[in-house]
């Protein structure tokens, strides 16, 4: 990286659910360009952390501050999966041009520039050949490559990823990083939160270990 | 003039009131199916009872408030109630369902305590009954209600349409709607507004007790066998449009309450579609 520039600027951020507080007095700078991993133990607050940064989660204190001119509608956003989406009767490809909503507000139906983007990352996650399966059909490892593809689509200059590879075989996680990584070597900034410290260290530019920050925070 | 069942139909649609029947149950369960499948998919199934319910405890006050035009008091009222409970959604301290419940039986209660005090009616069981179950109310429409209930299921539509890509990325994933940019918190109140709305014009059809069954079993009987949101979407509406109907002709050809009979055809498109879902699924 030649030049520092800060594309999320975190002040004296404190964060947490009702009176228990995950991240306290946090000041730190997501870079552009960066590949930041954060790591750290359950409970330590790194999924609170990016909610944060994804806009779902007030601070209690402090700010978070998007700067570059960085719009909610640039961020793509890999959530965990939650129990709703289990069994929802949604195609795939229906999920995956979901994406543009945000950023074509006054946009009631989709057109052919979205449809063509959205068959791009569908063939970047390898899921185009389930464009038309039905999401709750899917296994957990192509049910997670769907809402990566849906994340990507969003995505234009920073992608927040929580846990990944949760629950992927060997074969599609490697396709996974190797996605991610393409990704941030085109100039995409890149936040992920996971538990595979290994590999994720192998690509990473930047580590953030939320096990130190607790200890010194507290 | 009575021979045949189909002779008796026609007789009967001469009659302006059965006219006004067919067109207001159509566009009921059309709109009660569309966002029902939103509903039953953010597990709010029971929403519609428990703001039916409250319509219920607003018309009591209404008839005790002896207001002319009882929608001033009842739509307003329901709509609150709905984006109360709909809205406040993970921060509030009573959670769903159990907010659902609490709103529902209390507004029953009152409602009928009110009904009971105020009375200005000699047969107040009867009239209850009615509200409750919709037994006739249906087929007593006026041309004024007819109207408002066309113009309310109008605006319905154009709203579901216009906005039916935002409703299913909320529906599906909220907090990757929030996260990319998409106005969650208006969307979901547009959502509130038009279920509640619904939900009073259903109130006529059914009555306040069964309005659940025609937001739910439309929902659940397309989601048995379709796979796309698009498709669940379609076929609730298309299910649900038809058993109204082959509910409103059954009715008046045997003489049944009508709300009673709707849902009791929903019952059976459900059974059926619950077995071609089984049989479809045994075959892959």
């Amino acid at each position: 990286m030649n030049e520092i520039i800060p594309l999320i600027k975190c002040r004296q951020l404190t964060l947490g659910y009702g009176s228990k507080d995950l991240v306290r007095d946090l000041d730190y700078d997501v870079n552009v360009g960066d590949y930041l991993c954060i790591i750290g133990r359950n409970g330590s607050g790194k999924t609170t952390f990016l909610r944060g940064i994804a806009g779902l989660l007030k601070p209690k204190s402090g700010d978070i501050e998007l700067c570059e001119g960085l719009k909610r509608s640039e961020i793509g956003y890999l959530p965990q999966m939650t129990l709703v989406q289990r069994d929802f009767p949604a195609s795939v490809e229906e999920i995956v041009l979901s994406a543009f909503q945000g950023k074509f507000r006054l946009l009631p139906f989709y057109g052919r520039a979205q449809r063509e983007r959205a068959m791009e990352c569908m063939a970047l996650t390898r899921t185009e050949s389930l464009r038309k399966s039905c999401f709750r059909e899917l296994s957990g490892g192509q049910k997670q490559r769907v809402l990566l593809a849906r994340a990507l689509c969003a995505a234009d200059r920073l992608l927040l990823l929580d846990e990944p590879v949760t629950g992927l075989d060997p074969e599609s996680t490697e396709t996974m990083y190797r996605v991610i990584n393409d990704l941030h070597k085109k100039g995409m900034t890149i936040v992920m939160v996971t538990h595979d410290v290994d590999s994720a260290l192998d690509d990473a530019t930047r580590v953030m270990n939320f096990d130190q920050i607790s200890v010194k925070g507290r | 003039m009575y021979g045949m069942p189909i002779d008796t139909l026609l007789f009967y649609l001469d009659f302006p009131f059965v006219r006004y029947a067919i067109v207001v149950g159509v566009l009921v369960s059309l709109c009660s199916s569309l966002l029902g499948v939103t509903l039953v998919l953010k597990r709010y199934s029971y929403i519609g009872d428990g703001l039916s319910h409250v319509a219920f405890g607003a018309l009591a006050i209404a008839a005790v408030l002896k207001v002319t035009n009882n929608m001033l008091i009842i739509l307003p009222a329901t709509i609150a109630v709905a984006v109360l409970l709909l809205c406040t959604g993970k921060n509030a301290r009573i959670k769903g369902d159990a907010a659902v419940a609490m709103v529902s039986v209390g507004a029953l209660a009152i409602g009928y305590l009110l009904m009971n005090i105020f009375s200005t009616s000699a047969n107040i069981s009867g009239d209850v009954c009615t509200t409750l179950f919709g037994s006739t109310s249906i087929l007593t429409l006026k041309l004024e209600e007819v109207i408002l209930c066309i113009a309310l299921s109008c605006v319905v539509l154009f709203c579901f349409v216009l906005f039916y890509n935002k409703i299913f990325s909320i529906t599906f994933d909220e907090n990757f709607a929030r996260a990319t940019g998409v106005n969650t918190a208006l969307f979901n109140l547009l959502i509130a507004v038009i279920v509640a709305t619904i939900i009073v014009l259903a109130m006529n059809l059914v009555g306040a007790l069964l309005v659940s069954a025609l937001v739910v079993f439309p929902a659940l009987s397309a989601m048995r066998v379709f796979k796309s949101f698009f498709s669940v979407t379609v076929a609730a509406a298309t299910i649900s449009v038809i058993c109204s109907l082959i509910g409103i002709v059954v009715a008046i050809l045997a003489g049944t309450p009508v709300g009673s009979t709707i849902v009791a055809a929903d019952i059976v498109a459900f059974g059926l579609f619950y077995l071609i879902g089984i049989a479809r699924n045994g075959s892959n």
